[in-house]
């Protein structure tokens, strides 16, 4: 793993370690810049097989950046990133979904949603509708079947985004922030599903800022600050005992502002 | 001012007893323009959203192109196909010339360039919106056109209205290689053109009256039809 800069970088716990024989997705010395700026350096990354992995880290860290790259979506400058020891390629991809912060519907109903994803996985008849009405049921969205899916709710549009997610059966599901600006039940929804989905044996990796969430849904945790892995570990770990900076900083509840400065105070010379 | 109403007057009367005459004229011109209006949208629609959605070389030259050629003199339009469809030219043999059918080749190339560059931006920003759901999900590059197209319908309803318009009321292209032959060529501008020139003016008002009620009626009937897809959250 790169080392940081950060006070106390981090290594993989030894539990951690003990838990993490077969990888499924591998990324290493991961680069990526935009507009002359570097967001991503070195991030070496590792995610279990049926695992449920969350990244984490403050905004601009770098976290929605890095589920694009693991998803394929984009592609790193330098490093390189496995599936199940082999290349990220379109079979990777195929195994693969993801759910984006601000759910992406079609301008159809919401069973025209379900079925075109699973249209494109080359499902027909009756497979496609058994699928249909299981991720409907599973969901709570069969009576909003016909409907179309831009007039639900964003709970429901985010249910929908989930089970047209999981619906093509991947073996890797990718969450980007999926509970940002939801109710309470709307996002216990969501994690039910998300549970749910771990249970049967797909691989989870989330991001979240939320702290109840993180508790309540991650093994592992890949803590990013400024582009950078800060930490890695157990979810017990990170959330409860961060040994980075950042990470303790995230617990804290503290703005983390670089190596030599401890807070927003600091930073600007004022004491409070 | 009198002399206005009177011909006002005069042009509505020839609407209400539907003159045959007028009523061959406006067939003509909505077979004319209908025909020309859908193979520009079955050559503009796939043309602006493959142009909006991959990524080529020449790409950006095709696009500059594309909004160029809306603004395409139907004049000198009119005088290529003219060119072409003449005894002497390539598809002289096709006899085309002075036919309803020279004047749809004219209105569609006027109208693609018009269909195909709006249809462009409309799925380019649709795209912008799925793109990443579509890579996530694997769509290939013919499912990603036929759904950007099918999910913008509402959309290019109006740009089809937008061609709908420009053919409608084009005069100098069918002008030139229809020749506004009685009973064969004669469309609703032609007309106008023509009545007016010879002092004619009730029939020419009333047939700029139908071509507005036209104009009109389909507007309406379009933007109604993407209101209650906007209601419906489909557009």
């Amino acid at each position: 793993m790169r080392d940081a800069g950060f006070d106390m970088p981090a290594a993989p716990s030894a539990s951690r370690q003990s838990l993490a024989p077969e990888p499924l997705l591998e990324a290493r010395g991961l680069v990526f810049e935009a507009g002359g700026q570097r967001l991503l350096d070195g991030v070496d990354v590792s995610i279990r097989k049926g695992s449920r992995t969350l990244v984490m880290g403050p905004n601009g860290a770098g976290k929605s950046l890095l589920l694009r790259l693991l998803h394929g979506l984009i592609h790193p400058l330098e490093g390189d990133i496995s599936w199940q020891g082999g290349p990220l390629g379109k079979q990777a991809r195929q195994a693969q979904a993801m759910v984006f912060q601000r759910p992406v519907l079609l301008r159809r109903s919401v069973l025209a949603n379900l079925k075109f994803a699973l249209s494109v996985r080359g499902l027909r008849g009756s497979e496609r509708a058994r699928k249909i009405d299981a991720a409907l049921a599973s969901a709570g969205l069969d009576h909003l079947a016909k409907r179309p899916a831009r007039v639900l709710s964003g709970g429901e549009q985010q249910r929908l985004a989930v089970v047209r997610a999981l619906a093509c059966d991947p073996d890797l599901l990718f969450l980007d922030e999926p509970t940002a600006n939801l109710d309470p039940a709307s996002t216990a929804a969501i994690e039910n599903l998300v549970l749910e989905a771990n249970a049967r044996g797909v691989t989870i990796v989330l991001i979240t800022h939320d702290s109840g969430q993180a508790h309540r849904l991650g093994e592992d945790v890949i803590f990013l600050q400024d582009g950078v892995v800060a930490e890695t570990g157990s979810a017990r770990q990170v959330l409860n005992n961060p040994q980075s900076e950042p990470a303790r900083a995230w617990h804290d509840g503290r703005l983390y502002l670089g190596p030599d400065t401890r807070s927003l105070a600091e930073k600007s010379g004022r004491t409070v | 001012m009198d002399g206005f109403w009177s011909v006002l007057g005069g042009a509505f009367a020839l609407v209400f007893a539907l003159d045959p005459d007028l009523l061959e004229i406006i067939g003509l011109s909505m077979r004319v323009t209908l025909t020309a209006v859908f193979f520009a949208c079955l050559v503009g629609f796939p043309l602006g959203a493959a142009v909006g959605v991959f990524r080529f070389p020449g790409r950006t030259i095709l696009s500059v192109t594309l909004n160029a050629l809306m603004g395409l003199p139907p004049v000198v339009v009119g005088l290529v196909v003219y060119l072409m469809l003449s005894a002497s030219g390539p598809l002289g043999p096709l006899r085309l010339l002075y036919t309803p059918s020279a004047m749809i080749i004219a209105q569609m190339i006027i109208v693609t360039p018009i269909v195909a560059a709006l249809t462009r931006q409309v799925v380019e920003d649709l795209n912008r919106e799925y793109a990443e759901q579509f890579a996530s999900l694997g769509v290939g590059a013919l499912d990603r056109v036929l759904s950007l197209l099918w999910d913008a319908r509402y959309t290019l309803l109006t740009v089809a209205l937008a061609g709908f318009g420009r053919a409608v009321a084009e005069v100098g292209a069918v002008l030139i290689v229809g020749g506004n032959i009685n009973h064969v060529t004669r469309v609703m501008t032609t007309t106008i053109a023509l009545e007016t020139s010879k002092g004619n003016l009730q029939l020419a008002l009333a047939l700029g009256v139908v071509l507005l009620a036209i104009a009109f009626s389909v507007t309406a009937c379009v933007m109604a039809l993407k209101a209650s897809a906007v209601r419906a959250a489909y557009a």
